[in-house]
């Protein structure tokens, strides 16, 4: 009986939960350099070459580390060493290209490249600093936050 | 003398090479936001830096805000080196840019034409480059035949380019396959009008 319903949970996730999964999805590690982490639900993850980025993870470098980000809406972010990045939310409607993406470096560098998101509405893509609010309207650009002392 | 007052002179002491001495009683934050010039030469759009009430605009290409305490934004330029320097190793890891591929294809036929045969071993030349790929591949006909001869042309079509990157050694679980049949033309036309350039195959990576 254990194995038919572990048999039928299985097909179920094949055959409809699998994209429901996905849709948490927000991108994939495109480079990775150094030691780079994924935080999620308590979890610590590598983050390998090609691994996915969700909704709500923390992204952290060390002091030799980097890593960059190709998100769904085609934003790329990367960050430098020694920094942490959260992925607060990300929507996106591919059909429409509305959502929302707020992401907060809480220490370390970041470079951004704005994506389909801030390209349709301008209030859609925000980077917070424990400092600063940043809106975005299509375009690149850098971050850095911490003490000076750091 | 108010504090933001002696902070400001601080900083302005700083910038004259003179070494802030710390020692303040709260740390002093070190942040820095610079507006890049885009990449393809494209107009750099805006980004807004608020921070306590205070606002400040950049829109011009390595316009700068710097926030040593939250609530006061200094405006500021640096340098292309300047960002080099503080921003490389994140500069350095920035993903290639998501791009996108036209085929063009005989008529009722899932063939390339022969300049687009040409210009397919570039194609997935450029597609190769790409660490961890993500592709999409959508076929497109023209007009001309019915809705539903068309959809499965175009299906046929984006197939044929897929198999080519798999050969080429790209892992299929990464490719999906999409068929618009007639319904997005490049060219718009009235129906049943042949039109090459509506006869396409289009390639996304990212």
């Amino acid at each position: 009986m254990k194995v038919a319903l572990s048999l039928a949970a299985a097909m179920l996730v094949l055959a409809g939960l699998a994209p429901a999964a996905r849709a948490q999805e927000a991108g994939h590690v495109k480079v990775v350099k150094g030691a780079v982490q994924i935080e999620r639900g308590g979890q610590k993850l590598p983050a390998t070459l090609g691994a996915a980025v969700q909704s709500g993870d923390v992204v952290t470098t060390g002091p030799d580390g980097s890593v960059g980000i190709t998100f769904l809406d085609n934003s790329l972010l990367s960050a430098g060493p020694n920094s942490v990045l959260a992925i607060d939310r990300f929507a996106f409607d591919t059909t429409t290209h509305q959502g929302a993406f707020e992401s907060s470096l809480q220490k370390g560098t970041l470079a951004v490249v704005s994506g389909k998101l801030a390209k349709t509405s301008p209030e859609a893509m925000k980077v917070k600093t424990p400092a600063a609010v940043l809106g975005v309207r299509g375009t690149e650009f850098v971050v850095r936050t911490g003490d000076s002392k750091e | 003398m108010t504090r933001a007052v002696v902070l400001r002179r601080l900083a302005g002491l700083a910038s004259l090479g003179v070494l802030l001495v710390t020692g303040c009683a709260k740390p002093v934050r070190d942040d820095l936001y610079v507006l890049l010039p885009g990449k393809d030469g494209q107009a750099p759009g805006a980004l807004t830096v608020e921070s306590g009430g205070k606002q400040a605009t950049l829109d011009q290409p390595y316009a700068a805000a710097r926030v040593k305490e939250p609530g006061h934004v200094e405006p500021s330029t640096v340098t292309a080196e300047q960002v080099q320097q503080a921003f490389g190793p994140a500069l350095a890891a920035q993903p290639m840019r998501p791009a996108s591929f036209l085929l063009y294809f005989l008529e009722n036929r899932d063939d390339l034409t022969a300049e687009s045969q040409q210009t397919l071993t570039q194609v997935i030349a450029e597609i190769s480059r790409y660490p961890a790929p993500e592709i999409v591949v959508i076929g497109h006909t023209d007009r001309v035949g019915t809705l539903a001869r068309n959809d499965t042309l175009s299906l046929q079509r984006a197939g044929r380019m897929r198999d080519e990157l798999v050969k080429a050694g790209v892992d299929p679980a990464k490719i999906r396959v999409e068929g618009r049949g007639e319904r997005e033309p490049l060219v718009p036309t009235p129906d049943e009008v042949a039109e090459p350039r509506n006869r396409r195959v289009e390639i996304n990576v990212r």
